[in-house]
């Protein structure tokens, strides 16, 4: 095992939450604030899992394991994320297939688990969840496609390797596609503005955040790292198109890709600030316009 | 009458119920509305039904009333006008409006008098919520009942919605968990807790309401306050609109997501309540306005420290609000949301800024001005798309135009006192005092007894008229589109409740 991998995936683990934090920071300076410390998500997930559970009487197992089963499904999807020139410590040929499914597998839980309380916002939420993700996912095969298709890599490290052939000539406009639909899916899948707001406390309005009223305490603990983790891993996916390149060193890569990384949370705080939520019924066209790009690119680097 | 004026009890015309008919609907007819409605016991165990309608044009109020005993034939059919009104008698008094579309309690309160309740077989009163809603029916309906306890911080009300998917085929919106029986409390004042009742009936309008009700005791006592102290009223009135609206705006961009224009808002609301503070020391205009004048007079320093603060956070609200027009984002969110046409609003008598951002020219201060506002005129702002934009726009337009006002007023202000003594009541009189809170048209109206206490007092807060706009307003549109509608119209939940 590469032990820069390994280092990777700790930054992965711990490293997260941070990015909440610049995101929740950038907005704060946006809204003439001063904003809360770049570390409170940290000690937001500390006092959830000192708290005690409360479990409604009409739930049942379901409702528990949806959440435990999602943060470790998240949590095992970082093992497949290739981090600034380091290779993931799991690689195979196709496992970007399992981690796009590792990601429906774990929506899939927080449905079942929201689905399990019988609340008709829960359901609601569930529902707007599995309509958006249907019109997310393709958007995220068609850019792996894409990527797959210039490389003939079939595995996530593969592609994003510091010997890939994606920073080759010619590849700079189907790339920037890739990237925008992907900034879109990254905007959409961790339930960013302009598709859902996390700060909202308008149940009504609510994607993702009304899935999880019900849960409290340690589990809700448990879905708010998840939500980081995956924040992270769809993050790196994005910064790894964004900057396809490597300075040979081991170190240097890290170090740029861990600033990329905090960029991107300032950039997800800059759209946060800078424009409204769209409407509900708009949602589908901007994640089918993100496909769309996605697929051009892809028609583009099949003709290259 | 007009606005302010009293009329004695005995020139009321007083009909038999099918003229009565014939005459409130013909007075609602033109463009006509309900101003107030209210029933007093007679001792021969009828009822008094008084019925006030304004009519805009004219700037007249036109009191009518007729006498009814337990059952009458409710006027629901004929304008929807009546319907709370009628719901509310029928709680009150238990008094039963035959053919009533939908009889339902109000506020969930027992009659105030020991009559039977008419909304259970075993006289027990409905608890609040408790009640049959509106209900659709099909395969693929859903229900969403949301409220009364929220996750912001706002007051309880409960939101049973019928969806098709995200889309709203009815709502029904039942409220009555702030009731304080406030009305009650008042028969046979007033007395020294009177003017605190006033200013907490509806807590963000203390300076509409409280001028209301001391408006409507000055003209019982015959005197008239002081210019300045009117002046004071007037200026006092319009920070209170300023706050509001700037507050308003302010969560229409909270609730699309628009982060700057919610927190630059938010901070700004409290700059225009610090105003009022420099006024009288409070943030909301408590003890300002009082009956016979106002509780604290200004002086030269405090005048130019408001005028110089006003002009500053003007234009900081300037920016703000430029912000979210120009964000195409947020004009995309706001463009034909919850639109209300013109004619529904005519039809449901609404007001204040709902009614004007449908194109209806009402408002108090041009119909039927009472106090500074017979002196000094505000240009009535409309908006004629009637949907969620409209409104966030008349509010700019009465903030730019609240704000002229108030400087003009501080730069002339009479001189003089702030205070009058009041006199005793005459007696076996009806009064009737409209203002336009930032809400919209707060009507108190009281009738005196023979020793000139309070008979009955009535208090008519804009959202008793226009909650039923916001049902309408939610039909067919997209249930995540349900706050900001509700931003949109920001009605008052305890006043009401009263």
């Amino acid at each position: 095992m590469n032990p820069s991998s390994l280092l990777c995936l700790l930054a992965a683990w711990t490293l997260s939450p941070l990015l909440l934090g610049i995101i929740n920071r950038t907005k704060a300076v946006f809204a003439g604030r001063r904003g809360s410390p770049l570390l409170q998500p940290y000690h937001d997930l500390l006092k959830l899992f000192r708290k005690d559970l409360v479990i409604s009487r009409t739930t049942t197992w379901v409702f528990v394991a949806g959440p435990l089963a999602g943060c470790a499904i998240l949590g095992m999807s970082t093992f497949l994320i290739p981090f600034g020139g380091s290779p993931s410590i799991l690689r195979f040929s196709g496992d970007m297939i399992l981690f796009a499914y590792l990601l429906g597998l774990a929506r899939f839980m927080t449905v079942l688990a929201a689905l399990d309380t019988g609340s008709s916002f829960e359901g609601m939420g569930a529902s707007r969840e599995v309509q958006f993700s249907a019109l997310a996912e393709p958007t995220l095969f068609l850019a792996l496609a894409g990527l797959t298709l210039s490389t003939g890599e079939l595995s996530l490290s593969g592609l994003f390797s510091a010997n890939s052939t994606l920073h080759r000539g010619g590849m700079a406009v189907p790339l920037a596609l890739i990237a925008v639909a992907l900034f879109i899916l990254f905007l959409a899948e961790n339930a960013r503005i302009p598709v859902d707001d996390p700060n909202t406390h308008l149940e009504l309005t609510m994607i993702h955040e009304v899935m999880v009223l019900d849960h409290s305490g340690p589990l809700l603990g448990l879905i708010q790292y998840g939500a980081a983790l995956k924040l992270w891993v769809l993050g790196a996916i994005l910064w790894n198109t964004l900057w396809p390149f490597s300075t040979g060193h081991n170190g240097a890569d890290a170090g740029i890709a861990l600033v990329g990384m905090m960029g991107l949370a300032v950039g997800v705080g800059v759209v946060e600030s800078v424009m409204a939520r769209l409407r509900l019924l708009r949602v589908p066209a901007l994640l089918t316009g993100a496909g769309a790009l996605a697929l051009i690119s892809l028609i583009f680097i099949a003709r290259l | 009458m007009r606005n302010g004026e009293t009329i004695s009890i005995g020139s009321i015309p007083s009909l038999s119920f099918n003229e009565f008919r014939h005459e409130v609907l013909s007075d609602l007819q033109p463009g006509g509305r309900l101003a107030t409605i209210f029933s007093l016991p007679l001792p021969n165990g009828r009822h008094r039904l008084v019925v006030v309608s304004l009519d805009g044009k004219e700037g007249v109020l036109r009191p009518c009333s007729t006498e009814i005993s337990q059952r009458y034939p409710s006027l629901t059919a004929d304008s929807p006008q009546f319907h709370l009104f009628e719901r509310e008698l029928a709680e009150q008094w238990g008094l039963h409006p035959v053919n009533h579309p939908w009889l339902k309690p109000v506020r969930f309160h027992p009659p105030y008098a020991p009559v039977p309740t008419i909304f259970s077989e075993d006289g027990a009163v409905p608890i609040p919520g408790r009640m049959p809603f509106f209900q659709v029916h099909g395969e693929e309906i859903h229900e969403v009942a949301v409220g009364p306890v929220h996750a912001g911080i706002i007051e309880p009300g409960h939101f049973r919605f019928q969806c098709h998917g995200e889309k709203v085929l009815h709502l029904e919106i039942s409220l009555g968990y702030q009731h304080r029986g406030i009305e009650r409390r008042l028969t046979g004042g007033p007395d020294r807790r009177t003017i605190h009742y006033m200013e907490t009936a509806a807590g963000d309008t203390t300076v509409g309401h409280a001028t209301a009700h001391c408006e409507l005791v000055e003209s019982l006592a015959g005197v008239e306050a002081p210019l300045r102290a009117q002046a004071l009223r007037a200026v006092a009135l319009e920070l209170e609109r300023l706050a509001n609206h700037t507050g308003d705006l302010g969560a229409l961009a909270g609730d699309v997501g628009f982060l700057p224009t919610a927190s630059y808002c938010g901070r700004l609301r409290g700059d225009f309540l610090n105003l009022t503070a420099l006024l009288c020391g409070n943030r909301f205009g408590r003890g300002l306005v009082i009956p016979g004048g106002t509780g604290f007079d200004v002086d030269a320093a405090i005048v130019s420290e408001l005028m110089d603060r006003l002009n500053r956070t003007l234009a900081d609200v300037k920016n703000a609000v430029d912000l979210l027009w120009s964000t195409p984002s947020v004009m995309g969110r706001f463009e034909d949301t919850g639109t209300l046409t013109r004619d529904h609003a005519r039809r449901l008598g609404l007001v204040g800024v709902a009614a004007r951002a449908c194109g209806l020219e009402r408002d108090v201060r041009f119909e039927c001005p009472s106090g500074l506002f017979r002196f000094a005129h505000i240009p009535v702002s409309t908006y004629s798309s009637g949907d969620v934009f409209a409104r966030a726009h008349v509010r700019w337009l009465e903030i730019e135009r609240s704000a002229r006002f108030i400087r003009e007023q501080l730069q002339s202000l009479p001189e003089g006192p702030v205070q009058v003594p009041l006199t005793p009541f005459k007696s076996n009189t009806l009064a009737v005092s409209l203002i336009e809170g930032w809400r919209g048209e707060i009507c108190h109206s009281a009738m005196t007894d023979d020793q000139g206490r309070f008979a009955r007092y009535k208090i008519v807060d804009p959202s008793f008229h226009n909650w039923t706009g916001l049902a309408l307003a939610m039909r067919n549109q997209q249930i995540s589109d349900f706050p900001l509608c509700n931003k949109s119209f920001n009605l008052s939940y305890c006043g009401h409740d009263l």
